[in-house]
């Protein structure tokens, strides 16, 4: 019989990633809901079962296999297509990191099922279906869909959702199991990672962005946003005008044809709001604006606007911050 | 070397979303429709694949009669041929519609290397060259910022959270550009006039055999709506001690964020 809640657990490094525990304390509120359980699987090398548990897992699945020691498409969706195959669930649901949005189109597409891609609501209608919001045109709108085959499949946007605090109570049962995977069908497999290129804190994980855009007027000023985003434990981002400029790398880049990113606190120096920026950035909770122009669109959007000289405002901000967090 | 190139004709980013009186789609009638800058990315790459190891370079839309004007795009910029597979009801398909129709024409085509842009601008779904890696049965590598292609396989670098993968693998094989791979060349006046005469060839989806489950859409779309609108915020005054002591104080007392 169909039921309960498959959640896909990412691991990096040995640690389940914090948009995996979003998604699984996100199916407990449904698996509540539907009466029904939620089974987590995990593929990793740790056994990270008890914190599983904690969030809301009944059941862990730890798969297990030499297959799965590098991250792989192909035998990441083989395994969770298994998986679906002996729990029947309901809904399955991931994160959407680079990886579930890698993967988990795959597996729904062998599973021949509708997944709701980069959804930032979730919730139970008509007594067991699943629906979901999900930001289109890059969060210009907002398209409320419903999968209308089984398994209904959703990845969660990461930073939405929250993760509720561990209950030492609860635990899951907890078991292994080795997926039947074939070498012949790994036909692409991570073999290293180039880090250093990256931040210390990836953008569309960061609570707190601080983003920089034409007003910076040059790549020998970026450094004034990355000592204030590294004040305030944030990530720095960037316009699409500055890194067309050629300023700053586009992994910095926030907008339409940049990262879609939803921190707890967005503060934008020197960026003049087009729509395709502010369509990347407008679910942030609180949006900061500092900009000299008072008449410059994002100051439509921003919760609190400093109009007065970036270059002045954001050392001033660094240093008061400074001066609070060594209190 | 065969390369297919999978491009999607999309609105502009600069348009401003209406939602259709349908309540359930985005009104696109007074919208300019360009080629997803993202499958620029993987246009591009192809070429630069064949000018290394020579080749044909195919692009392959589907939708709407308009989604020609955007293969010629890709036609001026280089690419030797193109193939749309007509079919009014594929703007709005589903990933596994689209994918299925697209999956036909590449098993025709037999290509070694087939590029999509990492998502089309939109519906941002970036699922659809997924649904044609599963259904040739070939690896995917998605989000690439560098990749490599010789005759027996490639090497590629992925984009992922704070780092890139290095994924290798053999051909053929699906990959998705995302920006950073390489910078799209202009199409030449000289390309704009060499592709009025180059082939887009028109494929009707029931000459490609698509079964009526294959395009059946596997997600409703419930209602469309645009994000409420932000309550007006507060403008700080005064000299840059003043407005950042001010700003702070509001993130911690107000916000409390900080």
């Amino acid at each position: 019989m169909t039921q309960g809640i498959l959640v896909f657990i990412e691991e990096r490094q040995g640690t389940v990633k914090k948009s995996s525990l979003e998604a699984l304390c996100a199916a407990r509120g449904l698996a509540d809901t539907l009466k029904e359980p939620v089974t987590a699987l995990y593929i990793g090398s740790a056994d990270p079962s008890a914190q599983l548990g904690q969030h809301g897992a009944d059941r862990v699945i730890l798969a297990r296999h030499d297959l799965l020691a590098a991250y792989s498409a192909e035998a990441f969706a083989s395994t969770l297509v298994e998986i679906c195959g002996r729990v029947s669930p309901r809904i399955v649901l991931g994160a959407a990191t680079a990886m579930g949005r890698d993967f988990l189109p795959r597996a729904a597409a062998r599973l021949r099922t509708g997944l709701a891609q980069d959804c930032t609501e979730v919730r139970i209608v008509e007594g067991n279906r699943l629906e979901c919001l999900r930001p289109i045109y890059a969060g210009k709108a907002l398209a409320r869909v419903r999968p209308l085959s089984a398994p209904a499949m959703a990845t969660l946007r990461p930073n939405v959702f929250s993760v509720t605090d561990p209950d030492a109570i609860r635990a899951a049962t907890v078991e292994e199991f080795a997926p039947s995977l074939e070498p012949s069908k790994v036909r692409a497999r991570t073999v290293g990672t180039v880090s250093g290129a990256g931040q210390k804190i990836e953008l569309t994980e960061a609570s707190i962005i601080v983003s920089g855009g034409r007003g910076m007027k040059g790549p020998e000023n970026f450094p004034i946003l990355q000592e204030l985003a590294d004040a305030l434990g944030g990530a720095m981002g960037a316009s699409r005008a500055a890194v067309d400029a050629g300023w700053i790398d586009h992994q910095h880049q926030v907008g339409q044809t940049g990262k879609t990113v939803s921190p707890t606190l967005y503060i934008a120096c020197g960026i003049s709001g087009a729509v395709q920026h502010l369509a990347g950035m407008s679910s942030s909770k609180y949006v900061v604006a500092i900009n000299k122009d008072p008449e410059a669109p994002i100051f439509k959007i921003a919760d609190y606007g400093v109009v007065g000289d970036l270059f002045a405002v954001v050392p001033e901000l660094t240093q008061q911050i400074k001066k609070l967090k060594s209190r | 070397m065969k390369i297919a190139v999978c491009v999607k004709y999309v609105p502009d980013t600069a348009i401003r979303v209406k939602v259709a009186a349908d309540g359930k789609s985005v009104d696109l009638s007074d919208a300019a429709f360009v080629v997803n800058p993202y499958d620029e990315f993987a246009v591009e790459e192809a070429l630069q694949i064949k000018e290394k190891l020579g080749g044909e370079v195919v692009v392959i839309g589907a939708g709407s009669e308009k989604a020609t004007a955007g293969l010629r795009t890709c036609l001026a910029m280089g690419a030797d041929r193109a193939i749309l597979i007509q079919d009014d009801t594929l703007d709005a398909a589903d990933s596994l519609a689209v994918g299925s129709a697209l999956a036909r024409v590449c098993r025709e085509l037999a290509p070694d290397v087939i590029l999509f842009g990492k998502h089309a601008i939109g519906i941002d779904n970036g699922q659809v060259p997924a649904v044609v890696a599963e259904i040739l049965d070939v690896p995917q590598v998605s989000v690439v910022v560098k990749l490599e292609v010789r005759a027996d396989g490639f090497k590629a670098e992925r984009e992922i959270e704070g780092a890139r993968e290095v994924v290798e693998g053999s051909l053929p094989a699906v990959f998705t550009a995302q920006k950073g791979l390489n910078n799209p060349r202009y199409a030449s006046l000289k390309g704009i006039m060499a592709a009025k005469k180059k082939p887009i060839e028109a494929r009707s989806a029931a000459s490609l055999g698509l079964s009526a489950d294959e395009l059946a859409s596997r997600l409703s779309i419930e209602q469309v709506t645009l994000p409420p609108p932000r309550p007006p915020g507060k403008i700080l005054t005064g000299d840059a001690a003043e407005s950042a002591g001010q700003l702070i104080r509001l993130l911690r007392e107000e916000a409390k964020i900080i």
